[in-house]
């Protein structure tokens, strides 16, 4: 492996772990520790956890924090007035297209927290100061903030054990501080799997300490992003890069509900209301493959011609069969519309199918 | 791990001769690569496949890999097991997991496959 990717806190824990390491948006993590389906299937049925401590952590705050921030994100920080509470949300450029998804915590008094993907750290930090007035001050904490997601219908449980009777568990969207095993953590309800579970902050320098003390449960499974993957696409939760970049717009994305039509001013507000208005010309749809395993990159075909392009793709460890989401023209994207995927030699049949694929999750049964 | 009795080729590949017809499966290192196994795309009995070319795919959850065939004849028989368990492939690559069955037409392909010994040596150097 070249020398220029940066390794996480936990980069010797997974090499001792005996796990397969991969470059991902300018990181050395781990792809898999013990296969990728006995990892999804930990998280689906017990409780895995996930070294995200490649993720960007940006703190912003100030007296005009909330009016700065409602300018840069779609969603509305109203949302969050409660101090503790999340919103996922996406920034755009004057034009609507997505410069990033991310999820602002109301973290305190005047500030909030922006967790944002590894791969677009230095745009968005460089568009949210640039957008900042100089009464909100912004520091860039990835450097020495931990992230381990805990995932799973068993993960609540093992959090509630390690933080101690007297402590009571944030609910969906928003997070609370605990001490596990003595270890000062944010423990944010939310996560990427569709899973109930939560997402723990540390320091850098406690992050071995917190990773080692959850394996120190036998029931927890390491996970690695092949199976962060996999959970994420049955969900149809979106991925940076692969459904969603630059060049659209969350219309088009099917991230609508992420920019309300009431709220004031934002960027890239004209451009989606437009879009809005005239209908999106393309749309991203959920795709049941029968036959083969759909990737990105992959040719969506329609009555002999190239109508799209798959834009995430996989094999679904939970139904059996192949996945994926695609970019095709607007008015073939009704559910149950029918195309053929271009997989290398041969051409399979896909059906447009509303996401989430995998239902009755711990995190559909859990209601909030 | 790297049955003496086989022969083996650059693309991790194995085959086993009886008479004319070989037997191909991938070897334990390719599997492992690979992770589980979730699909493989074989051709049909009565097709014809000549040495080089691609007659298959395998894909896990996280990549695609292309068979390469070693020698060249008609595929005489296909493992139907693995439409269903392609998992079988990770599990018994040498046995339940094998992929084709081919008459040879040119069976002096077969000499210019690496023995055990020379595929691990083949596989060191590539570590």
């Amino acid at each position: 492996m070249s020398h220029d990717a940066r390794t996480t806190p936990l980069f010797e824990e997974h090499i001792a772990l005996g796990a397969r390491m991969v470059h991902y948006a300018g990181w050395q993590m781990p792809v898999q520790f013990s296969g990728i389906m006995e990892e999804h299937t930990a998280v689906r049925h017990g409780v895995g956890v996930f070294d995200v401590c490649h993720m960007s952590e940006f703190r912003v705050f100030g007296t005009d924090a909330k009016a700065a921030l409602n300018r840069i994100m779609t969603n509305d920080l109203d949302r969050i007035d409660a101090i503790g509470s999340a919103l996922y949300t996406v920034m755009c450029d004057e034009d609507g297209g997505i410069i990033d998804d991310l999820i602002v915590y109301h973290s305190g008094d005047l500030e909030y927290l922006i967790v944002a993907n590894a791969g677009n750290k230095e745009t968005d930090w460089a568009w949210l100061t640039s957008h900042l007035p100089e009464s909100v001050e912004a520091t860039d904490e990835s450097d020495r903030t931990g992230l381990i997601a805990v995932q799973g219908p068993k993960a609540l449980g093992l959090v509630r054990e390690l933080a101690g009777t007297d402590w009571s568990m944030p609910t969906r969207f928003t997070l609370s501080e605990a001490s596990l095993d003595g270890i000062g953590v944010l423990v944010a309800r939310t996560g990427y799997t569709g899973e109930d579970g939560v997402e723990l902050f540390c320091h850098e320098k406690d992050t071995v300490a917190l990773w080692r003390l959850l394996l120190s449960f036998p029931e927890v499974v390491p996970c690695g992003l092949g199976a962060r993957d996999t959970l994420r696409l049955e969900m149809g939760y979106a991925l940076y890069g692969s459904d969603m970049d630059r060049g659209v717009d969350p219309v088009s994305a099917g991230l609508g509900w992420v920019v309300p039509r009431t709220k004031g001013e934002f960027i890239g507000a004209a451009a989606i209301d437009r879009i809005r208005s005239a209908g999106p010309q393309r749309k991203l749809v959920g795709l049941t493959v029968s036959e083969g395993v759909p990737r990105h990159g992959h040719d969506v075909l329609h009555a002999g011609g190239v109508v799209g392009k798959v834009a995430s793709g996989t094999y679904s460890p939970t139904l059996g069969h192949g996945i994926a989401t695609a970019y095709v023209p607007a008015e073939l994207s009704g559910e149950g519309m029918r195309f053929r995927i271009a997989i290398r030699r041969k051409t399979v049949e896909a059906i447009v199918t509303k996401p989430p694929f995998v239902k009755g999750t711990s995190l559909s049964a859990s209601g909030s | 791990m790297y049955p003496k009795e086989l022969k083996y080729d650059r693309e991790h590949e194995w085959i086993r001769t009886e008479g004319d017809v070989a037997t191909m499966g991938i070897s334990h290192f390719a599997q492992d690569q690979l992770g589980e196994v979730v699909y493989v795309d074989l051709p049909s009995a009565g097709d014809s496949i000549t040495a080089g070319d691609a007659f298959g795919e395998v894909e896990s959850v996280k990549s695609v890999s292309e068979l390469f065939t070693p020698v060249s004849g008609e595929v005489v028989e296909v493992n139907e097991i693995l439409a269903d368990a392609p998992e079988t492939v990770n599990e018994d690559p040498y046995g339940d997991g094998w992929m084709i069955k081919v008459r040879l037409s040119n069976p002096a392909e077969v000499d210019e496959l690496m023995d055990a010994d020379g595929y691990q040596a083949f596989l060191a150097e590539e570590a």
